[in-house]
């Protein structure tokens, strides 16, 4: 993919260690905006960004609604609220039912992303217990965007990637140490 | 999964059904959210194509209620932001306590959850007695679910653990009575309660408050609708007032911050005067 203008990352159990070994190695100079939405207990709130700033020499925050999205940013969706893509490239924020027993819920961001970037997205779903984000990058593919997940194989939790891949048509598989290359190529 | 059932032009057209045939506006709304709720919507009801759907909705004033309903988010719970609820009972509500009347708006109540939550905090206080709660919102339906005062019994025990850690030192179960089902509130706490519809896009200020409380209901509003919300809730707040939002909301952008102080890391506000 050439000018990828957004990186979406969603994970559940088994996640945070994959993000906290990619990240390190991302050049921070890269031209898209990275967005990580991370099942997390409720509460938790500020630890996260705070974990992975320490991880990368690029802006890491928290999203606070109607912000305005910015390359070169990592964005971590807030706990408990859903985190979606306006048109104009803004985020809002919605606390509505929980999707996939989750709140944020991966599928939600993809799924608005994905209609907003079309094929100028690339989503990622590494580890997980559940299938969320699995209905996210159908919708992903369906745009034009580009769905790797990392390989069930290396996941500490493989049900979600091995969902993803068993319903979706998965344009890369990744192991955890070929992530950070990946990336910084989509630039 | 196929591509989206109903496009963004398609919802601009809703929109401007609702404003012309019922006087309700959305044009106002976050689109992905609002989108995603018609959506959803459309697929839980199984309607077979965007034209009865746009029908029912201008001629069937039932299913124009669910849709009004539907679109809008009302997911809430009691004491939900355990500390958020500390700081009313340790220093917004103590300090309003010297006043010899209490008015409290609380604008998108909802199915009334909060207004419980404080009407609890009020009476542990000592101060119920001399307090009104106005609860609005525009939905009727669920107006008149939260002046039954009856939730469902399962979410007791979250919310008894939301309660505890708001600091609440009562037996949680003393302000309900078990019925089947459900947990019906003690009519004590439903006395200092005035339900009534109040959109906050299209109605104006009715009264001065002392705490106004409007808590993620800002996020489904595009910025120009925060600004003017935020204009109204001034207007509608006397000086040294409060002023309540949710954890992700904020009055910084607005033309009105200059006049308030933000308490400690809580997103509550005071006028200044």
């Amino acid at each position: 993919m050439e000018n990828c203008e957004a990186l979406i990352i969603g994970g559940s159990a088994g996640s945070l260690d994959v993000l906290l070994r990619v990240l390190p190695a991302i050049k921070p100079d890269i031209r898209f905006p990275v967005i990580i939405v991370i099942h997390r207990k409720h509460g938790a709130d500020s630890l996260l960004p705070e974990l992975l700033s320490g991880r990368t020499r690029m802006e890491v925050k928290e999203v606070e609604e109607k912000e305005e999205i910015v390359p070169g940013t990592v964005y971590v969706a807030p706990s408990d609220y859903h985190l979606l893509v306006e048109l104009n490239r803004t985020f809002s924020l919605d606390y509505s039912e929980k999707v996939n027993y989750s709140r944020p819920a991966i599928d939600v961001t993809f799924q608005t992303a994905a209609e907003v970037y079309k094929k100028k997205l690339v989503c990622l779903l590494l580890s997980g217990s559940n299938s969320d984000g699995v209905n996210g990058l159908q919708t992903v593919k369906e745009w034009g965007g580009m769905a790797v997940i990392q390989n069930p194989d290396t996941a500490q939790v493989a049900f979600m990637p091995q969902q993803a891949k068993q319903h979706v048509k998965i344009d890369r598989i990744l192991n955890i140490e070929d992530m950070a290359e990946f990336i910084n190529l989509l630039s | 999964m196929e591509l989206p059932l109903i496009s963004d032009e398609q919802v601009e057209i809703l929109l401007s059904d609702l404003l012309e045939h019922y006087g309700y506006d959305f044009t106002g709304y976050s689109k992905a959210s609002l989108k995603r709720r018609v959506i959803r919507l459309y697929s839980l009801d199984k309607i077979p194509g965007f034209a009865e759907f746009r029908y029912k909705i201008i001629n069937d004033n039932v299913y124009f209620k669910r849709f009004v309903e539907q679109i809008t988010v009302n997911v809430t719970e009691m004491f939900r932001d355990p500390v958020f609820f500390k700081t009313l009972r340790d220093v917004v509500l103590p300090r309003l306590g010297t006043y010899p009347f209490i008015r409290i708006w609380l604008a998108g109540c909802s199915t009334g959850e909060e207004a419980y939550s404080i009407a609890i905090l009020l009476k542990e206080l000592n101060l119920l007695h001399k307090s009104l709660i106005y609860a609005t919102d525009l939905n009727p339906s669920v107006l008149e679910k939260a002046g039954q005062g009856m939730f469902q019994l399962s979410y007791m025990k979250q919310y008894s653990e939301n309660y505890i850690l708001s600091g609440g030192k009562n037996d949680f179960s003393s302000y309900y009575t078990a019925k089947y089902s459900l947990a019906k509130f003690d009519d004590e706490l439903r006395s200092k309660m005035i339900f009534s519809t109040h959109n906050l896009v299209s109605d104006h200020s009715f009264n001065e408050f002392q705490l106004i409380l409007c808590r993620n209901v800002l996020i489904y509003f595009d910025r120009d609708l925060q600004h003017k919300v935020l204009e109204l809730f001034d207007d509608s707040l006397e000086d040294l007032g409060y002023l309540a939002l949710g954890t992700k909301e904020t009055i910084d952008f607005s033309r009105i911050s200059r006049k308030y102080k933000r308490l400690q890391s809580e997103k509550i506000w005071r006028k200044t005067n």
